[in-house]
């Protein structure tokens, strides 16, 4: 039986893994997005899952401004990686350090 | 506190009024891109007065707006909101004056500049009125899409796209955090109120709970740039446009404030023990980092980064207190805090050598032989950032310490004035070059300063000495009747 703690464990381990994809990877910005969009899943499993195991609808409410959202972060973070990418013809990780301090 | 509650049935008669402002600015903004579509790039100009004049607007209309509870509890018009509105939005509406000329000076007007400001400044007025889970999740996206698109807004820099996708990267993770943490304490306490979170939380609340409560604060640490959670700050202050920098500076750190307030207190308030140590422990390493680290930086911009990090120390340490007149402090630092950072902005906006911005720390050397006034101005804001009294910065430090002593939190206030006093080098430093140095040899003289940079400086600098006394005695009451019902335990 596949009950409430197997749905939170798959949904920790795969934020676990999200924001070692933002901090680990040293390769390219898409990675990053990815990342980010591994993480928004992540907690849209936690949201349906508690929202069914507490017979409560507003978790799934929760998961559906979630998913707009994600989406409309995807758009804005790809915007800004295309101006990031003309201004350098790279979108390596390493090179995002004009600035140091 | 009393607050009639509307009941969300079919009567959105009640409920809308209370998001009056709200409404205002989205409709607002959405006629503005309209009209900026069909006119082109040509109507920069105009559509920033509009938009700086309708922010305006919505600041009195949030002022006289009915107090309540609406949307099924989701929004919340309390004094506290009300104040906190009022002050986002006047300082969104500097960022587009300030913006609206410097951007015509750089050749890069567009008529998206004030529109995403109003778009944030919805998004602001929906953090610090959040009532639940889901409009604050909502709130503080709306307020960090419009802003990642405004620290990348000068597109042909690289320096503002790097601050842009930086902002955006680290951004977009502390939002998956601060969403975790939401998901655990939904799950926990069964509800996305926190009028219900608070009373799960006032019993014993489990591991899970504050489990989520940390992530919760972890996320909204970040949107506060509080150390540990500050690496974003200093690149993204010194890459971006430095009038989008000023708005960063100031409206989004204060409604990101309230919020956390909010958040904890209202949801939070039984378990005042757990949260408070944490934001004693976020607030000491805060002023720390924004002390010492502000030492070896010669980007002005990047300087202000590190002194806006210790001031949010300063201010959590009002909300940690966990007392309404703690969150009275913390409103009341914040709005000095902001009236000073405004001004300090306006001078860097202000002053320029030969069409180029002054940003490194020596360009100051000398400055008071061909700009005396804006030199006063500068020594003014800066010495009331650094709270020597009586300027303004120094009540709002009076206040926040006041606080903390009084709810027992003694070492934390020491180390702060201990930090205060460390930081005091870099403000007195620029003082020094500005004053005492001599400008170095073959330097141009500087440009004539644009008029709204430089009166939104003086102005800045005349509240922050003469007028802060007369200031401090409406905004005394104000704060008061806007923290009072507040205050865990």
């Amino acid at each position: 039986m596949i009950g409430l703690a197997h749905y939170l464990a798959v949904a920790a381990i795969l934020f676990t893994l999200g924001v070692f994809g933002i901090f680990v990877n040293r390769k390219n910005v898409i990675i990053i997005l990815m990342s980010i969009e591994l993480i928004l899943l992540s907690v849209n499993i936690n949201f349906v899952a508690f929202s069914a195991y507490l017979n409560d609808v507003q978790g799934q409410i929760m998961a559906m401004f979630v998913l707009t959202v994600a989406a409309a972060e995807a758009a804005v973070g790809l915007a800004i990686l295309v101006t990031f990418f003309r201004n350098r013809g790279d979108i390596a990780v390493d090179d995002a350090s004009v600035m140091k301090g | 506190m009393t607050v009639s509650e509307v009941p969300f049935s079919i009567d959105l008669s009640q409920a809308l009024p209370l998001a009056a402002s709200e409404i205002t600015l989205a409709v607002g903004a959405l006629v503005l891109l309209v009209v900026g579509a069909f006119w082109g790039e040509k109507s920069a100009g105009p559509l920033s007065w509009i938009g700086a004049l309708l922010l305006v607007v919505a600041a009195g209309v949030a002022g006289t707006a009915p107090l309540g509870v609406a949307f099924n509890g989701a929004f919340v018009a309390d004094p506290l909101a009300v104040y906190a509105k009022v002050a986002i939005y006047l300082f969104a509406a500097l960022a587009v004056v300030l913006g609206a000329g410097w951007t015509r000076r750089q050749g890069i007007a567009k008529f998206e500049y004030p529109i995403l400001i109003i778009l944030a400044s919805v998004g602001m007025a929906m953090m610090v009125s959040a009532g639940d889970l889901i409009s604050l999740y909502v709130g503080v996206e709306l307020q960090s899409l419009a802003l990642y698109v405004l620290a990348a807004y000068h597109r042909d820099d690289a320096k503002a796209s790097e601050a842009g996708l930086k902002y955006f990267v680290l951004g977009a993770l502390s939002s998956g955090l601060l969403l975790y943490g939401a998901s655990l304490v939904y799950g926990f306490t069964g509800s996305m109120r926190f009028e219900d979170i608070a009373v799960v939380a006032s019993g014993d609340a489990g591991a899970g709970l504050i489990f989520g409560l940390v992530f919760l604060m972890c996320g909204l640490a970040f949107k506060v740039s509080a150390a540990p959670f500050h690496m974003w700050t200093p690149d993204v202050y010194e890459g971006a446009p430095t009038p989008v920098v000023a708005l960063f500076a100031t409206a989004p750190k204060m409604a990101a404030m309230v919020l956390f307030a909010r958040t904890l207190s209202e949801g939070f308030g039984g378990a005042l023990g757990d949260w408070s140590q944490i934001l004693v422990i976020i607030s000491v390493i805060s002023f720390a980092v924004g002390a010492f680290g502000g030492l070896a930086q010669r980007d002005v911009q990047r300087l202000l980064a590190y002194s806006s990090i210790a001031n949010i120390g300063y201010a959590l340490l009002g909300i940690a207190a966990g007392t309404a007149e703690g969150l009275q402090a913390m409103l009341m630092f914040m709005t000095f805090y902001m009236i000073d950072t405004i001004g300090l902005f306006a001078c860097l906006l202000a002053l320029s050598r030969g069409g180029r911005p002054i940003r490194r720390i020596e360009d100051f050397a000398g400055l008071k032989q061909d700009r005396p006034v804006t030199a006063i101005a500068i020594t003014i804001l800066a010495l009331s950032v650094l709270g020597m009294p009586p300027f303004a910065g120094f009540w709002g430090k009076y206040f926040v310490f006041g606080a903390a002593i009084d709810a027992g939190l003694w070492g934390v206030a020491a180390i702060g004035l201990v930090a205060s006093v460390v930081a005091a080098f870099y403000y007195l430093r620029i003082i020094k070059l500005m004053w005492f140095d001599a400008p170095p040899e073959g330097v141009v003289a500087t440009d004539r300063a644009p008029k709204e940079a430089q009166w939104t400086a003086w102005a800045a600098a005349a509240f922050s000495f003469p007028l802060v006394i007369i200031g401090l005695t409406w905004l005394e009451p104000l704060t008061r009747i806007a923290a009072s019902g507040f205050g865990a335990g």
